[in-house]
């Protein structure tokens, strides 16, 4: 499947590992949350980036002081319409910092990656014959925010407040 | 009211442009069914039982007369010349071609309107009291709340795919007269021993197949942290709410599962990370849109009744039946609020044609500021008329059949549209609320019988409220016949309560006759005619009416 980054389709330069498979010795490696939590030792004296898979059931309040670890954090969209992981993405963001490639993978439509890159997410992997065009044309369906989220974006509210705090400085 | 600027506009325009879009990726195949379902319903088009429906929002039930002239025209131009208003404060057409959809969004657009978010399992259309701006017991006018809360949730990255549908209504009053108690979220405002106005937030409240009156999460909250409140609750339901089972999917179920302590502790916390963060309100920003409500030039009139009102009052029996139901007090002196009432008995409940839409804006040009409502009971407002002009109003209303004397009475039925339209029901509603409103068309009865609020809901997701009425009919389907199931009891202001089940259900002749017979019973056993058919029956609870009814049948 295609994997969208920084709005191109790019090479996804990360291995999944199987939960039973050795991991190679160095280079990039995506692994589950459950082999996390189970060999959490060993995995944390490995001398390469380590990238982590999360079910959309994890509470992030729980992982979110760990996510630094992690070079990829893929989250997951079993069904379009279970939402349960923009929440996961902008807490892992917004409250415990986390810079890293934030990945969001499963059922995803073009029409949800507006969502999906307000909370947070720089990487998409969308089965669409032309992804990146489709990434393009889903961010810039909307020029205005109304609220606050992951990407900073000034909101309605904060710009007319600029306004009416230098309303010449506004024009 | 509130005026949209350069940002609202540009946002609304964009969604028809990216609707457009849509519309046309599933006319050409490039999106299947399943996948335009979810963007077709965050734009409120729903696929009935015989054509597409539009619902459109009417932000917190607020139109000014260029609104409501531009609907009449969509009605005439898209629909087949008249629209339902619902429950929801919002107005439904039924006859909709999808090729068209984009058209009518853009039309809707000139006159800053949409259809955001009025279907999905989104945040819904912010609902609250009728009455705003104008009800003579508000403490604080709740429009400001319900436009910033608009703002807030619409387009909302984080919570666009809930577990289910959300819906949050807002009262300014102590008499709450926007059914707060039965929302996912019921915003209620009042004064703290420090003189500050805030919020009593409930949550978990809803009407549906489990039905709960809402649970207290927090007694006040300062209003410079509402949306920080309001994104914690969301954002707990939107991790933690259930997925498996459409019927368990809404918060009152998560509420009621984990209990509110657990629910409440889960908030705070959240609430405690996040309260100081980039959604506290600054009182400049609250200021600026309390602007857009400031009250519209009122003449200073005196105190007590308008003459020319009482006159008419001593004079026209008819006006003055009207105006004792249908109208309600004003905060400014010799004004009043009127109910425009939809309900005209034999008429389905809430319709209203394009020729009445376009003669409730004239009116509203000619004596209210330009200003309408609408109810969740269904009918219109007009909130600001002053004394004098009520008898020219009630004419200007009669001849459009708009004064139909039966606010609050036997006969002012909220109805689901029912069998007739919707594909999830399971009985014909608006028949019934026909035949019974037939039968409460002695005015002279019906006003002596005084306040009774009838639902009726076609099927157990009860759109229309039937838990909460003083009398609640809910259709089932008993081997492929229309049954009916009567609760009594139910009430949706600030005291609420779910109705109770009288006994066994029964067939729409029968269920007809007996809200005749229940009617009977009341006036029979009232202390006296102040006592309302809600009070007796708090009184004497249902053995009296369970035996009247079930005995005669």
């Amino acid at each position: 499947m295609p994997l969208l980054k920084n709005g191109t389709v790019s090479e996804d330069r990360w291995t999944s590992a199987a939960d039973d498979a050795a991991l190679p010795a160095d280079g990039p490696v995506l692994i589950s949350h459950a082999r996390w939590l189970t060999e959490r030792a060993a995995l944390e004296t490995r001398n390469a980036p380590l990238g982590i898979r999360l079910p959309n059931t994890v509470d992030i309040l729980d992982f979110g002081p760990e996510a630094g670890r992690f070079g990829l954090i893929v989250l997951e969209f079993p069904k379009f319409s279970d939402g349960r992981a923009y929440s996961q993405a902008r807490l892992l963001r917004e409250r415990f910092g986390y810079q890293g490639e934030l990945r969001a993978t499963g059922n995803i439509l073009r029409d949800q990656l507006w969502h999906m890159h307000r909370s947070g997410f720089d990487a998409f992997e969308l089965a669409h014959p032309d992804a990146a065009a489709a990434l393009a044309g889903a961010l810039g369906d909307f020029s205005a925010v109304y609220q606050p989220a992951a990407d900073g974006r000034p909101t309605a509210l904060q710009l007319r407040l600029q306004k009416l705090r230098k309303p010449e400085a506004a024009e | 009211m509130y005026q949209y600027d350069d940002i609202d506009q540009t946002l609304v325009d964009e969604r028809v442009a990216q609707f457009r879009g849509q519309v046309a990726r599933r006319l050409s195949g490039a999106l299947s069914e399943d996948e335009f379902k979810p963007l077709r319903l965050q734009n409120g088009l729903y696929l009935q039982l015989h054509a597409y429906m539009l619902r459109i929002a009417i932000p917190y039930g607020v139109l000014s007369s260029r609104q409501l002239r531009a609907l009449s025209q969509i009605a005439c131009r898209y629909d087949r010349g008249w629209g339902h208003f619902t429950t929801r404060q919002n107005l439904q057409f039924n006859w909709i071609k999808l090729e068209e959809s984009a058209d009518a969004l853009a039309d809707l657009a000139k006159v800053q309107m949409h259809a955001i978010q009025t279907s999905g399992n989104t945040i819904r259309n912010t609902t609250t009291d009728q009455f705003a701006g104008a009800a003579h017991d508000e403490i604080e006018d709740p429009r400001v709340w319900c436009e910033i809360i608009r703002q807030w949730s619409t387009f909302h990255p984080e919570f666009s795919f809930l577990p289910r549908k959300f819906k949050i209504a807002v009262t300014g009053s102590p008499n709450d007269r926007a059914a707060v108690r039965v929302h996912d979220i019921g915003l209620r405002m009042h004064r703290n021993a420090a003189g500050e106005t805030g919020f009593e937030v409930i949550v978990g409240g809803g009407l549906g197949r489990t039905p709960f009156i809402g649970k207290t999460i927090r007694d006040f909250l300062p209003k410079q942290h509402l949306l920080s409140y309001l994104e914690a609750i969301l954002r707990v339901y939107n991790q933690f709410g259930r997925r498996d089972n459409l019927y368990k999917a809404r918060i009152k179920i998560l509420v009621h599962e984990i209990g509110i302590e657990a629910m409440r502790e889960k908030v705070e916390a959240e609430w405690l990370a996040s309260r100081d963060g980039a959604l506290r309100l600054p009182r400049e920003a609250i200021d600026q849109i309390a602007a857009h409500f400031a009250p519209p030039p009122f003449e200073a009139l005196p105190a007590g009744i308008a003459p020319a009102y009482a006159e008419a009052f001593r004079r026209d029996f008819e006006f003055g039946l009207w105006a004792r139901r249908n109208t309600a007090k004003h905060k400014q002196p010799g004004y009043s609020i009127v109910t425009v009432s939809l309900k005209k008995e034999g008429a389905p409940p809430g319709d209203a044609s394009a020729e009445q839409m376009a003669a409730v804006a004239d009116i509203a040009d000619r004596y209210s500021f330009g200003e309408i409502r609408v109810t969740h009971e269904q009918n219109l407002v007009l909130p600001h008329i002053r004394q004098a002009d009520l008898p020219a109003v009630h004419k200007a209303l009669k001849a459009y059949d708009l004064a139909t004397p039966n606010a609050g009475l036997a006969s002012d039925i909220i109805a689901c549209p029912g069998l007739d339209y919707c594909a999830l029901a399971n009985a014909r509603s608006i028949p019934i609320a026909q035949q019974i409103a037939l039968r409460f068309r002695n005015w002279e009865r019906a006003h002596d019988i005084g306040e009774l609020k009838i639902k009726i809901s076609g099927c157990i997701n009860a759109c229309g409220h039937h838990h909460v009425g003083h009398i609640g009919i809910l259709g089932v389907d008993k081997a492929g016949e229309e049954f009916y199931q009567l609760t009594l009891g139910g009430s949706a202001d600030e005291n609420a309560t779910l109705g109770d089940i009288l006994g066994p259900a029964l067939n729409a002749d029968q269920a007809v006759d007996a809200i005749d017979t229940l009617v009977e019973t009341y006036l029979r056993l009232r202390s006296s005619s102040e006592e309302r058919f809600l009070d007796t029956y708090r009184r004497v609870g249902l053995a009296p009416f369970k035996e009247a009814v079930y005995a005669a049948a």
